[in-house]
């Protein structure tokens, strides 16, 4: 059912998408896309292989492309659902079906910023530098406002098989809820592993987290 | 001179003094707490060392040519330094390019000292007293000759409204593993990471603010940093490759980001926590 589902989404999305690439070609000035084909090339040549940054992280895959060609103006409605189509697809979920793991490993997952610079050590553990832009724990008060604030997640949303459905989907990939969010995409990027996912999930929904008091 | 010497050291002391006063008002985690911080930082600047070392340097003959950077033309002219950071980057014909202050100063260093390429980046930035480098202090030397002169790069040249338009690209280009871009965390008003307010750099007055105070003496590192260091270092949090020094993109970005300061009073190099 849910295959079915999913399949009629990305159809219609194939259908919008088609349709946007007429629209979307009178939009944008060629002379703007030259602009940004020419900004792309001399980024390429401008940055050096670092450690485990590459220079492959500066290609771009669709998500990444169409938010920067948006950035600082309205994203048409149509490119956000099919934003948030392309990435809802990338969603992949514990083959054991267990989306909540320890909140204090997530907690402490949720303090660090390491991992992915070249100046980090790849052999280490990443984090999910949570708190860079979320308030979580009310003991946290080093928060960042980039994000909302995350205070009360489970006991505002209810601790339903629900919730934790949303919050696993929102960190594995929040693009696929809101289209160019500022958000990582943790899951799809393998950025966090599946345990650490469960691991900042239990921050959010486990009842006895201190996010919940 | 030796006034000079005698109010950086000072000044450092103070720093060192606000340093330790620092993790107490970062317990305390209020913003007025940081406020006040910051406001008493500005009582004394140790940017002042890095600004006399650099305009000893500018003076004295240098490298294998032993010339000085009285024949250096940063756009004004050559060996004229007073205001000249305020309009750059600027295109110089010479050298066919759009050239940021740091890219400039290699070029002089190169072209007139007789410098090889490589001997002129060897200390691109600084690492404390072990490894002091000559184009930071340089740039605090030529940068602090502009403080006060209203920023005004030439966006109606040609080759600088290209690379201003070049830039707006960047700021705006996601990438990584993280789908970061500038924007990401410098595209709103009045946002932070942890306790460390961000800039708006897509509006105007945020711009102003963020580029006019650049370079600055970071309390943290203990280092005079370049604006070539700040964009560096962005990009590293970014999770990107990283950023050649004087690089087309470095000063692209360089171009949009002056550009949009344009009409602001230059203000550095200032102080930052």
């Amino acid at each position: 059912m849910r295959n079915i589902l999913v399949q009629r989404a990305l159809a219609a999305a194939a259908i919008v998408t088609a349709a946007l690439a007429v629209l979307h070609g009178c939009a944008s000035a060629p002379e703007d896309r030259g602009v940004s084909d020419r900004a792309a090339a001399m980024m390429k040549s401008s940055f050096k292989a670092r450690g485990q940054a590459t220079l492959d992280r500066l290609d771009q895959d669709e998500t990444q492309r169409l938010c920067s060609e948006y950035a600082g103006r309205p994203l048409p409605a149509p490119i956000a659902e099919r934003i948030r189509q392309a990435n809802l697809a990338t969603i992949r979920y514990p083959a054991d079906g267990k989306l909540v793991g320890d909140w204090k490993r997530g907690e402490t997952i949720a303090q660090s910023g390491q991992g992915f610079q070249y100046s980090d050590d790849p052999k280490k553990a990443a984090g999910a530098n949570c708190y860079a832009c979320h308030q979580l724990t009310p003991q946290e008060l080093s928060y960042g406002t980039i994000g909302p604030s995350l205070y009360r997640f489970g006991k505002l949303r209810g601790y339903s098989d629900e919730t934790r459905r949303y919050a696993w989907q929102k960190i594995y990939n929040a693009e696929a809820f809101a289209a160019c969010s500022n958000m990582p995409r943790f899951g799809q990027h393998h950025i966090l592993t599946e345990q650490q996912i469960r691991d900042v999930v239990a921050l959010l929904v486990d009842p006895a987290s201190p996010v919940n008091q | 001179m030796r006034t000079m010497m005698q109010r950086a050291l000072a000044a450092g002391c103070a720093a060192t003094a606000l340093a330790a006063v620092m993790s107490a008002a970062l317990a305390e985690s209020t913003s007025d707490e940081i406020a006040k911080y910051r406001e008493a930082l500005q009582d004394g600047n140790p940017a002042e060392l890095w600004e006399a070392r650099g305009e000893e340097m500018w003076k004295a003959p240098r490298g294998p040519n032993k010339v000085s950077f009285a024949s250096c033309d940063l756009g004004l002219g050559p060996g004229v330094v007073k205001g000249a950071y305020a309009e750059l980057p600027r295109y110089f014909p010479d050298a066919k390019r759009v050239m940021d202050l740091e890219t400039r100063l290699v070029y002089c260093m190169v072209s007139q000292q007789g410098y090889s390429e490589s001997d002129a980046l060897r200390n691109t930035f600084g690492n404390g007293s072990a490894h002091r480098s000559d184009l930071e202090a340089l740039a605090a030397y030529v940068t602090s000759q502009s403080r006060g002169v209203a920023m005004n790069v030439a966006l109606d040249e040609p080759h600088m409204h290209d690379m201003y338009r070049l830039g707006e690209k960047m700021f705006y280009y996601r990438g990584g593993t993280h789908d970061f871009a500038c924007a990401t965390c410098h595209g709103d008003d009045g946002k932070r990471i942890r306790l460390q307010d961000l800039p708006n750099l897509t509006k105007i007055e945020g711009a102003q603010k963020a580029y006019t105070t650049w370079p600055a003496y970071r309390v943290s590192q203990g280092e005079l940093r370049t604006f070539q260091w700040r964009l560096n270092d962005c990009f590293r949090q970014q999770r990107f490759p990283e950023l050649e020094f004087g690089s087309d993109a470095s000063i692209a970005l360089t171009a949009y980001l002056a550009g949009r300061a344009n009409g602001a009073a230059y203000d550095g190099p200032a102080i930052k926590r």
